[in-house]
């Protein structure tokens, strides 16, 4: 479900397949895995991680099929998702996030736990689609947009109005630092700029505890139990 | 002291009169249940509210006379506007400040409350009053102005140089969402916006609580006791 490769200093982990990359507790589980991996490599403390994804999706957000089958479902992904985001926030080292295809809902919010978005212009959107399909989002996830797009009215923009950001919208945003014309050139930029980071030799612990500092109340927000207020509609929502 | 007109599905909200709309007790529980009549309309989950006013003003701020001939007074108004700004904030339907008229201290944090500001740059100004007046901000003032102006050196002209705000200023500051060339022209405007949000379709009580969880720390602020730390000069003030 995810794939991961080292090249040199970089780790590529991918979202593989042509599928929508649901958030589910499988993929979850084999992302979670992967970070796993990377920081038990001995060289994580000079590296940096690119996360991108196969076909026409990032990620389409939780896998709200299942969560409909079975609803105890919704807590354990927004458990997992949760962990790993934090995990990600912790991460030892610069971090890339190489938008190939469209990001929703938490899907976007994966994309945001990164330290760098890149992506293509020529097609695809972030998108909070919650609003869309009658679903409140989590505090947490507000928290992440209010630490990662700074103008209020891009904020009301994303979680009122449901935008579906392209790239343009999100260089204009401040969510994308860089635009592609196609996902292979993408994918080469990402490895271009961790290249780039690799080589001004920062050391990956101290790296990871700056960016805990800087991002702490979203870490602060994840670990609240709040999600227990969030009343998410079991019937009838537009999926 | 406000009027409430329903335009299909726009709620048109007016502070009437030639005055300055100082937001005295009688005001704000005029405009609390002008809120409240408007929430058991229906029709208000497909809905969208415009606020706007006659005259020179939108609002000149609390009724700081009166809170000098009664002090006990300040609290009163200060109370009253939390709870209209929290009901704002929850407000199961999109929001529109139509300007048309200067907005100072409370009267430019009750346009703030709102999700787009309109304004009219022929004249008028917003215009955190304060500093010139000699007294300090309650702290949900500055949670207001911190989740509605999104850079720092704008927050610091706003309420550290008292700065007053023109459209112009304002569109450039990210307060203000677009400007018109008069008074009828915003009107106009806001009225064109609110039918173009009320035929997305979008569910307002949705709607109003993704505002709340965006919004989360302002409501906070809004529901604490800080006000009892906060000295306000009793004499010699500049009013």
């Amino acid at each position: 479900m995810c794939t991961l490769e080292k090249r040199g200093q970089l780790f590529l982990l991918k979202l593989a397949g042509d599928g929508e990359h649901r958030l589910n507790p499988t993929l979850l589980d084999s992302i979670t895995s992967a970070i796993t991996q990377i920081r038990s490599d001995p060289s994580s403390s000079q590296s940096v991680l690119i996360t991108t994804s196969d076909g026409k999706f990032f990620s389409n957000g939780y896998d709200l099929a299942l969560a409909d089958s079975d609803p105890s479902l919704r807590v354990v992904m927004d458990s997992k998702l949760r962990s790993l985001v934090a995990d990600l926030i912790s991460l030892p080292m610069p971090t890339i996030a190489a938008v190939t295809g469209h990001a929703s809902a938490a899907g976007f919010v994966l994309a945001m736990s990164h330290d760098y978005v890149l992506m293509r212009r020529d097609r695809g959107f972030l998108y909070m689609s919650e609003l869309d399909i009658e679903l409140v989002i989590p505090p947490w996830f507000a928290a992440m947009i209010r630490m990662k797009i700074g103008s209020p009215a891009a904020r009301r923009d994303v979680m009122l109005t449901a935008e579906k950001v392209t790239a343009e919208r999100g260089l204009e945003m401040g969510i994308v630092d860089s635009s592609y014309g196609s996902a292979a050139e993408t994918v080469e930029g990402a490895v271009k700029l961790g290249e780039e980071l690799v080589r001004r030799g920062v050391d990956g612990h101290v790296y990871g505890g700056m960016r805990e500092a800087l991002l702490k109340q979203v870490l602060h927000t994840i670990g609240s139990n709040e999600s227990v207020s969030n009343r998410m509609r079991n019937s009838g929502s537009k999926l």
